[in-house]
Formats: structure tokens, sequence, C-alpha cells
């Protein structure tokens, strides 16, 4: 036992010694927790134990990582947990836009300016839907028949990314949805498959499963341009066959969900740039590149300034949505 | 007969050595988790999952299911010899389960719990594999009106069978729904109740709060009677073991009884646990021994036992078939589904025939294989009562201790877990029932969900709940048990204005 894991120990310092730049002199010497701010089979739960695989297969750390689930709260748990860890870079916390949305609307005892922002690792796309046998054929359809009875639209949480991008399409296209808040995508989904609710705005992964299984099936998505290509979803269509919705004249052309990485504040710029390049790393390897394609989301990788940039950009926009909605806390 | 032979290549792909040194590590793996309170099946499955990467989906799937049919299994071990249930859907289990065991009769009572979980996990099986397409049908019948129905026909066959006094039973459902609206509100987006404690927006655990109210609650009580004078001698009985399991189909009606309900809670899913007690509920009102529920009736461990494990079982279909999982553990097995590559859905059972039946015909023979092992394991917990109570308590106090950390490893949870102690104490010697409080934190704040998303849908009219058949028909269901005691009651009133004989009850 301590023969082999000396052994590996040395295999992995070697390989990481080799690959690291100069600027990297911190290394973990305990076991690294990754946080999911989401329950076990989530999106961004997914996302955290694919890092894991990926980091164990290749043997990134000489650590063992483990990943715990922090989802309470709509995953304001987690984020609290890693505001409570002030200086600790053993804890990964694994979240969404959520860490910047949810302090502006409900009040909750944090902020993303308590932790240490790492990258943002993926864009999840949103894409309106609709049940199958549906008679709307278009986004356009479909708002027509909105504007003139109020359609019933579902989604994850309350105050959250799809109601946001609801109210959205309510102002772009003058109509009123009811909105009806359910614990998850995959709910909501299930929702619109029994014909209880009218639409969603779920992401491609929440809803393959019912579109391959023809219970409901994508108008268009909140994207500047389509979908990539990937292998076919039905028999005849892929997710590079749904136009844009502004293709379709609902003029919002882009919103999306970052899937963001973050260590609790108050680490020293070594241990933060140790996770830049450890997420780097695992998302140069080609298991990233399956993950990706099979959750059907867009590889990106934000950092640093970007990262920052990203951020600030989209708190100006929900601000302004939530302030017009009533939304914003005190 | 195409589902059968669906089945019967199953079979061929679960019947393997390797297969089968799966399933009896998973079990094994399982009843130890299912045995440690706070472990629990959600936990030591997602512990297990990383492992399961490199695998074949089918024997990931074999392995991580072994798994929880284990840990439902040792879950009614640690309710039934010391009041603490492993497991959230074992609480109902306690209530006749450990009189029993105090009563001297440990090995009856875990025999019966495991007899009765078999039977209940076989009909969970069954349904699954003949009825597998249509079940998918039902479920999604049911939107936020239904939710609501479902709910309520669980308080309502609960509500009012205690002993307790009838004001004291709503208190206590109050203080519970109060409990369980901490945290964030899914409907408003808002934080509740939280008193300022930053960590308790994620909620209170039912997990931490059944390991005080029922654990340390009962500690605390025997400490004050003087638990030694109550030390139960057992003898490792193996004769005892089949006794047990002869005397099952004495109780077939309930059997059947319970198993019904399980699988309907497991598939609409209102979960293992609401089951339970919905089943408790039934039995204890219908049983011809109903009145002597609460004090270690044969029938009591077996209706909520069986009704747990075919919820257990069934809770697997929706989350196959629609990719809604119908419990917490069924959750993280999703959740490994999409990190295998497969897409839990309607197409599930068209593209992925070999993993869907390997799986199927797995839980037939992981069943089969946990049955086997836990009745091994009967003597060997029943020899845990042997114990002397000064040895034991402090067990009890670390393993309480233990589990509640190992929730969400928070401290917070530690000092949540002894603060629910003290309830329990202050609730068993002021007559209060526990097992409202129970039931309203494991479903009440779903259960508001459902309401107020069916407010929302109809814009604040009661109308809904009387919109479709199904419904109506789940909505008068519940009216009726909860009127029912009621009016039987005023009856009774009216025909002997003196009632006194219900009040050696155990107030559960």
């Amino acid at each position: 036992m301590k023969i082999t894991s000396k052994l590996l120990l040395s295999t992995a310092a070697f390989m990481l010694a080799g690959a690291l730049p100069a600027n990297a002199a911190w290394q973990p010497q305990k076991p690294i927790e990754f946080v999911a701010t989401a329950g076990p089979g989530g999106g961004t739960d997914n996302l955290a134990r694919a890092v894991q695989s990926i980091i164990t297969k290749y043997k990134l750390t000489d650590q063992p990582v483990v990943v715990v689930n922090k989802g309470g709260g709509s995953g304001a748990e987690g984020y609290v947990y890693g505001k409570a860890s002030a200086g600790d870079p053993y804890k990964v916390i694994f979240g969404t836009s959520n860490a910047w949305q949810q302090p502006l609307v409900s009040k909750v005892a944090f902020n993303y300016t308590d932790l240490t922002p790492i990258a943002a690792m993926a864009q999840d796309e949103f894409l309106l839907w609709v049940k199958q046998e549906a008679p709307y054929k278009t986004a356009g359809d479909f708002l027509k028949a909105a504007a003139a009875t109020e359609f019933k639209m579902g989604g994850a949480q309350s105050k959250d990314t799809d109601e946001v991008l609801t109210r959205m399409i309510e102002k772009a296209a003058k109509v009123k949805f009811t909105y009806i808040p359910f614990k998850s995508g995959a709910e909501a989904a299930v929702q619109l498959a029994g014909g209880h609710i009218d639409a969603h705005v779920n992401n491609p992964s929440e809803s393959l499963g019912q579109w391959r299984g023809s219970t409901q099936r994508p108008l268009c998505a909140f994207s500047p341009k389509r979908l990539p290509q990937g292998p076919k979803v039905t028999t005849s269509e892929g997710w590079s066959d749904v136009p844009t919705c502004v293709e379709q004249g609902l003029a919002i052309s882009q919103y999306e969900q970052p899937r963001t990485v973050w260590l609790p504040g108050k680490v020293s710029p070594d241990q933060a740039a140790y996770y830049v390049d450890l997420m780097k790393k695992v998302q140069a390897t080609p298991e990233w590149k399956e993950y990706i394609e099979k959750t059907s989301q867009v590889d990106t990788f934000l950092t640093g300034a970007a990262f920052d940039n990203f951020i600030k950009q989209d708190l100006e926009h929900i601000k302004q949505v939530a302030g017009e909605q009533g939304w914003l806390v005190k | 007969m195409e589902n059968l032979q669906s089945l019967l290549h199953g079979f061929t792909i679960a019947v393997t050595v390797p297969h089968l040194t799966l399933m009896v590590i998973g079990v094994l793996l399982g009843i130890l988790v299912g045995v440690l309170p706070g472990l629990g099946a959600p936990n030591g499955v997602s512990l297990l999952l990383p492992l399961t990467f490199g695998m074949q989906p089918v024997s990931a799937i074999i392995l991580l299911s072994s798994m929880y049919w284990g840990a439902l299994f040792g879950g009614s071990v640690t309710s039934i010899l010391f009041n603490i249930p492993g497991e959230p859907s074992s609480v109902a289990t306690t209530f006749d389960g450990y009189p029993m065991a105090r009563d001297g009769r440990p090995t009856t009572a875990l025999a019966t719990a495991f007899g009765s979980a078999a039977f209940g996990a076989l009909v969970g099986v069954i349904l699954i594999t003949f009825l597998a397409s249509w079940v998918a049908q039902v479920a999604l019948a049911f939107g936020p009106p239904e939710y609501f129905a479902v709910y309520f026909l669980a308080f309502a066959s609960f509500v009012g069978m205690g002993g307790a006094a009838p004001i004291k039973t709503v208190v206590a459902l109050a203080i519970g729904f109060a409990i369980a609206a901490i945290g964030i509100d899914t409907v408003s987006g808002s934080v509740r109740l939280t008193m300022g404690i930053d960590e308790l927006v994620k909620g209170v655990s039912f997990v931490v709060a059944v390991m005080g109210l029922f654990g340390i609650g009962e500690l605390l009580i025997a400490v004050e009677e003087e638990f030694s004078a109550r030390a139960v001698s057992s003898r490792v009985d193996w004769k005892e073991v089949f006794r047990a399991l002869g005397r099952l189909p004495h109780h077939g009606i309930a059997l059947l009884r319970s198993a019904a309900i399980g699988c309907w809670m497991g598939i609409t899913p209102g979960g293992p646990t609401a089951a339970s007690f919905m089943s408790y509920g039934i039995a204890k009102r219908f049983s011809s021994n109903g009145a002597r529920f609460g004090t270690g009736e044969a029938e009591g461990i077996v209706a909520p036992e069986t009704a747990d494990h075919a919820a257990g079982t069934s809770a697997l279909l929706p989350m196959l078939s629609l990719g809604i999982p119908g419990s917490a553990t069924a959750a993280v097995m999703m959740g490994g589904l999409m990190i295998w590559g497969l897409n839990p859905g309607p197409m599930l059972f068209v593209d992925q025939k070999d993993f869907v039946w390997g799986l199927i015909a797995s839980m037939y023979v992981g069943n089969i294989v946990a049955v086997a092992l836990v009745l091994l394991t009967v003597p060997v917990f029943a020899a845990l009562m042997r114990i002397p109570f000064a040895v034991i308590a402090p067990l009890i106090v670390i393993i309480c201790v233990v589990g509640a950390y190992s929730v969400s490893n928070s401290y917070l949870d530690v000092v949540l877990m002894l603060g629910f102690g003290v309830v329990g104490y202050l609730f068993k010697k002021l007559h209060y029932p526990l097992a409202p409080l129970v039931l309203a934190i494991v479903i009440g704040d779903k259960a508001e969900d459902a309401f107020r998303q069916a407010m929302l849908m109809s814009k604040g009219s009661l109308g809904i709940f009387f919109a479709n058949g199904l419904v109506t028909t789940l909505v008068l269901a519940g009216m009726a048990l909860l009127l029912l005691p009621l009016a039987l009651q005023i009856v009774r009133l009216l025909r002997k204005p003196d009632v006194s004989a219900q009040e050696k009850v155990r107030i559960i």
C-alpha cells in the first residue's frame, strides 16, 4: 500500500512539475472538496463529478477529490459554505450565475464578492419548448397564441434564470405569462409532457430525453447563431436544426447560463492560479469534449478579467429585469 | 409477453458471476450505510458513484441498486433495536418495531420486518416488469393539484389516528410545517425563518430531526425511567426467524394493501417515506388489532415495511421512463445514468434494452440476495439488545452525533439534532404525538409547493382541486379519511357519553 501510494505520489508530482508553469508554486497537501451548489443529479452536480472523474483519471493532482452536495436553498447553502470557509484553498465551489444573481433578489447571506472567481467553464443554452402535439410550428405561432390567452410557463425556481428569461420574452413579445416555479428543470419538463403547463425554457440536457421520446420539442434557441451540429437527437433532427429565436421574430439574441467555479475568499493568488491551471488541464482532455457534447453545452473558458467583465455585464442586465419586476431586495 | 422475453434476456445479463459478486458487495455495503444513521442510501450511493465511472453502465447500476436494496433493509435495523431510524423511510417501523424489541422479541421484529420488506420489493418489481409503459403514462397525469391531493391523502390517513388529543395532533403538525418552511421558498424565492443563522438557508434535514426526536428523545426518557430495569434478555434463536416468516401469511390483507399503497406512492411519486406513514396510518385504522398498534403489534411492522420497499422499488420506474426520480437515491442514480452516457427518459426502454432489462432482472436477484443476507444477520443484530444499557447509551449518542454531522458535514446539524432530542423528550412527557410532527417535516414543504403552484395555475381558485376525475377522487378520499374518525367519535359519544377505554394507547 505504502509503496504504491508513494509511487503514485512521485509520478504525479513529476507530471505536475513538468506541466506547470513557474507561477503555480502552490500544491495541495490534503484532500480537495468539490462543493456542488445543487442536489445530486442536477447540471451543476454533473459538472463537478465530470471534472472529478477527469482529474482522477489523468491524476492531475495526487490528492483525492471528493464531491459534496450543498444544494439547499437553491444553491445558497453551497455559497454560504464557501463564504464561511474563507482562506481554505481545499474547497472548490461549483455553481452557476446564481452566485451573483441570487443575492440581488433574495436576502441570502453571501455575495459573489465573498468568493474568489476561478473560471466559467461552460455555457448552457436555453430553448423554448412546447408539447409535441402543440399546434405551433414556430415561435411566432406560439407568441400569437400567447397574446390571445395567458399561457402557463414552467421553470426551475423563482426569480432565477428561467423566470428572468420568461419575463424577457414577455417584454420582447408584449405578452403575459403565468410563471410556475418547480424545483428543477427536469420537473418542469415532466409537467410539460403531462400537459399541465404550456411551455418552458429548459437547457438542452434537461429536455433531451423528452425530445427523443417525442413528448416535447424545441421551437427556438436563445442564441446568436444556431447550436453546433452534434449527432441527431430524433430520427430527423439535431440541435443545429433548431432555429434561433431571432430568426423567428423573437428579439432575444442571447441568453446563456455559465457554469462557474470558485474558491472561498481570502485565498492567495498562488492558490487561485493553481486551480485555474487545473481547470485548464481538465478542459484539454477528450473526456471533457465528450461531456460537453453529451450535455449539449458550449465550451468556454473565462477567467481573470474576462470573467469579471462577464459578471459585471450580466449583473447590469439582471438588475434591469429584476428592477422592472420589483424583485430587488432592500 | 414481449416483456417476459425481455426479462429472460435480462436474467442472462444479471445472473453472471461478476454481476452476482457485485450484488453481494453492493448489498453488504448497503446494509452498512443503512444501519449507520445519517449516512443513508443517498449518501452511500453518491460516495460509490465515482467508482463506477469506468464500469459498464449495467454493471454500475447493478452495484448501485444493490446498495440501495441493502440500505433499505439495513435502515430498519436501528429503528427496531434502538428507536433510531437509519433511513427516513423507516421511521414508521419504530412505532411497533421498537416496542416489540423492548418486549424481548427483537428476532421476531427483525424477521417480520425483513420478510414483509422482501414481499413489498417483489410486488414493486413485478409491477415494473409488466406495467412499465402504462405506469409511465399514469405518472404523467400528475400536475401540481394532483400532487397536492396525494400529499393531502397522506396527511389525512395519519391525522387523528394516534392516541393523542386532536388538538395536540394539530399543534404537532403546525410545528412540523414551520420547521419544513425553514430555508428558501421555491415559489417566492425568498428566505424564510432562518432566524439570523446563515446556514439555515439550506433548511432542516429530516434525518437530523428524526435522529434527535427518536434516538436522543427516547434515550432521555430511558435514563429517567431507570433503563436497567428494562434490560432485555434475547437468545440467539434461529428457529424464531423462520417462525416469524411463517406467520407472515396471516397478515395477508395488510401485506397486499401495504404493497398497493407503496407502489402507488412510489410511482406518483410521493416517495417511500410518505408511503410507509400512510400505510401505517391506514393499517391502524382498518386492522382489527388497530387499537393495539404502538405496543409491538406485528401488523404495525408489516404495514410500513412492505409499503416502504414497494415504494422504494417502484420509485425507480419514473426515473427510468420519465427522468423524474421518485426518491432521493433515485435522483443520485439518475445523475449516474447521465454520466455513463445514458439519457433517462421515454427512449431508454427502446434504445438501451440490455441496460433496462438487465437492471430489472437484477432487482429480482438483488432482492433475493439482500433478504438472504439480512436474515443471516438477524441473530447477530438481535444479540446487540443484550448489551447493557450503560454501554449502549453512550454508543447511541455517538452514533447520533456522527450521523447528524455526516448528513452535510455541518456542526450546526449536531446542535440541531440535540435540540430535537429535547423536543422529542418534551413531546413524550407532555403526551404530544411525534408522528404528525415528523410527517409534516417530511412532506410539509412539498405539499405547500404543490398547493401554491396549483393556486398560481388557477389564479387562486380552489376549483382546480375538483377540475378532473383523478384529482377529485383523491381529494374526496382524503376528506373521507379525515372526517371518518371524527364521525365515528361523534356517533360513539352520542351512544355512550363516557369514553375512557382508549386512554392506555401508546401515543405515537
